[in-house]
């Protein structure tokens, strides 16, 4: 039979579960990495600028960051042809309380997911490119100091909510993301699905608050007790 | 009960409709909506106005045929319900009710509130059989088939058709129809041989229809009166991720 599946529905649904798990793998690599941010002010110095100059030494490292970006990309262009494509399909109703069957952030997936992708301009910019091309100091081990400019940047009261804020909506985007990833890879025994609307709710719940905390505790530590 | 209602009127496909306002006085909690209807139209005809068209059939909450919008959502407020069997105490005296067809792309409106579903058909025609020769009733116990795995293909097979998942999803997407079909074949034997042929062809046929993606929002399942499950989704998606692979 003379079918080309590649653009139908459900691929560009599957590709957007690969790259969609594949995200929120990396960001419990990320995750844990900040975590050193938690640390006393010396050790986390220490140990956070050792581990960035670790991840942007290695080959590795490398190729799974260049898989990242790809990722990102091909998650956002994906959802774009997806939007516009239910754009065209959709019917439009004089009243409409279609609402009440779902919920909401389940319908939303496209706006949030573009909050998250403007605060990763500003991500990009504050860290990946200072790293990259800024000029940074240097720490007492010789390491580019990288904790220096986090904690510069989470001096902003107005920085630290905007990133709280999306943080927010990158947890609502996991919390409907994760699990529909799955249905879209078609895990489909009622046991194991089950099991992945609680692990995907947990999931959603540990990155945000993980990600949130860190600038409000620099923040909070850093600019407000000891100044 | 005195009811205000709001119903979208349309001469057909090429010219544009609008919703246009009725008032019902002497309407009975009992009624049911189609009853209703009824009533409405015999008011229409009286005044020598053309009744409101509307798909209706067996009234018996099983063949799938009536369907609209009542209050923006499918088959009114009542979750799992068809048109026919919701009832006009469902609604308070002096209520506005808004009433419209169902919408999609793949869904065109014929005139009023009656919509072409007839994509539905060519959907099935492109895969929801199993190739066999008919003739006389092979015995029913000739292929051992367990009891939980009829239980969960009938489960899948109670899909009535009505399209209420397709008005109801925000993206019209014509998954949860589809998938019933394919998951209630593919837990069978006799329809597990051509599966991988089928969700292909099948998927290739919705898509040509007009239907948008699934975006595993779940608002179908709840409109849907014979609660097909979601889960038939993810054994279509399933389906096809293997055929796809291993075609």
């Amino acid at each position: 039979m003379d079918h080309n599946n590649t653009t139908s529905t459900l691929m560009r649904k599957t590709l957007m579960a690969l790259t969609g798990l594949f995200l929120c793998f990396f960001l419990v690599i990320h995750l844990l990495g900040n975590l050193q941010l938690l640390l006393p002010t010396d050790q986390a110095r220490e140990s956070f600028n050792s581990y960035s100059q670790l991840l942007s030494g290695n080959i590795f490292i490398k190729i799974i960051s260049y898989v990242l970006y790809a990722s990102i990309i091909i998650h956002s262009l994906d959802a774009l042809i997806i939007t516009l494509k239910n754009k065209k399909t959709s019917g439009k109703y004089v009243y409409d309380q279609r609402g009440a069957s779902s919920k909401w952030y389940s319908r939303s997936m496209g706006i949030l997911g573009t909050i998250i992708l403007i605060f990763l301009v500003f991500h990009f910019k504050d860290f990946w490119y200072q790293y990259k091309f800024g000029s940074l100091p240097v720490d007492g081990a010789g390491h580019k100091d990288l904790y220096t400019i986090v904690v510069g940047v989470y001096g902003d009261l107005w920085y630290v909510l905007f990133y709280v804020v999306c943080m927010f909506a990158l947890g609502f985007h996991l919390l409907h993301g994760f699990f529909s990833a799955a249905r879209s890879l078609g895990v489909y025994h009622p046991k194991y699905v089950a099991w992945i609307r609680v692990f995907g709710a947990w999931y959603s719940y540990v990155i945000t608050i993980g990600f949130a905390v860190i600038p409000v505790y620099i923040y909070l530590t850093q600019h407000v007790l000891w100044n | 009960m005195k009811i205000y209602l709001k119903i979208w009127r349309q001469n057909d496909a090429g010219t544009p409709g609008k919703m246009v306002d009725y008032t019902l006085d002497n309407v009975i909690p009992h009624m049911s909506f189609l009853e209703m209807m009824d009533t409405l139209n015999e008011q229409l005809i009286l005044a020598g106005d053309r009744p409101v068209e509307f798909d209706h059939d067996c009234r018996e909450g099983i063949c799938g045929q009536c369907g609209m919008m009542i209050n923006g959502r499918a088959h009114g407020p009542v979750a799992h319900l068809t048109t026919c069997q919701l009832h006009m105490r469902e609604f308070k005296d002096g209520d506005t009710i808004y009433i419209e067809p169902f919408r999609g792309k793949g869904f065109p409106i014929k005139r009023d509130l009656r919509v072409d579903r007839s994509a539905f058909d060519r959907i099935i025609m492109a895969g929801g059989f199993i190739a066999v020769n008919t003739g006389q009733a092979p015995e029913a116990n000739g292929i051992p088939i367990s009891h939980e795995d009829a239980e969960s293909a009938f489960d899948s097979a109670a899909c009535i058709g009505c399209g209420a998942c397709v008005a109801t999803c925000k993206n019209s997407s014509a998954a949860l129809f589809t998938s019933a079909k394919v998951a209630h074949l593919a837990k069978l034997p006799q329809g597990e041989i051509e599966s991988r042929k089928r969700v292909l062809a099948m998927v290739q046929q919705m898509d040509e229809e007009q239907f948008g993606h699934c975006t595993n929002t779940e608002a179908c399942e709840v409109e849907c009166p014979q609660s097909i499950s979601v889960l038939n989704i993810a054994r279509m998606n399933w389906e096809y991720a293997l055929s796809s692979v291993t075609k």
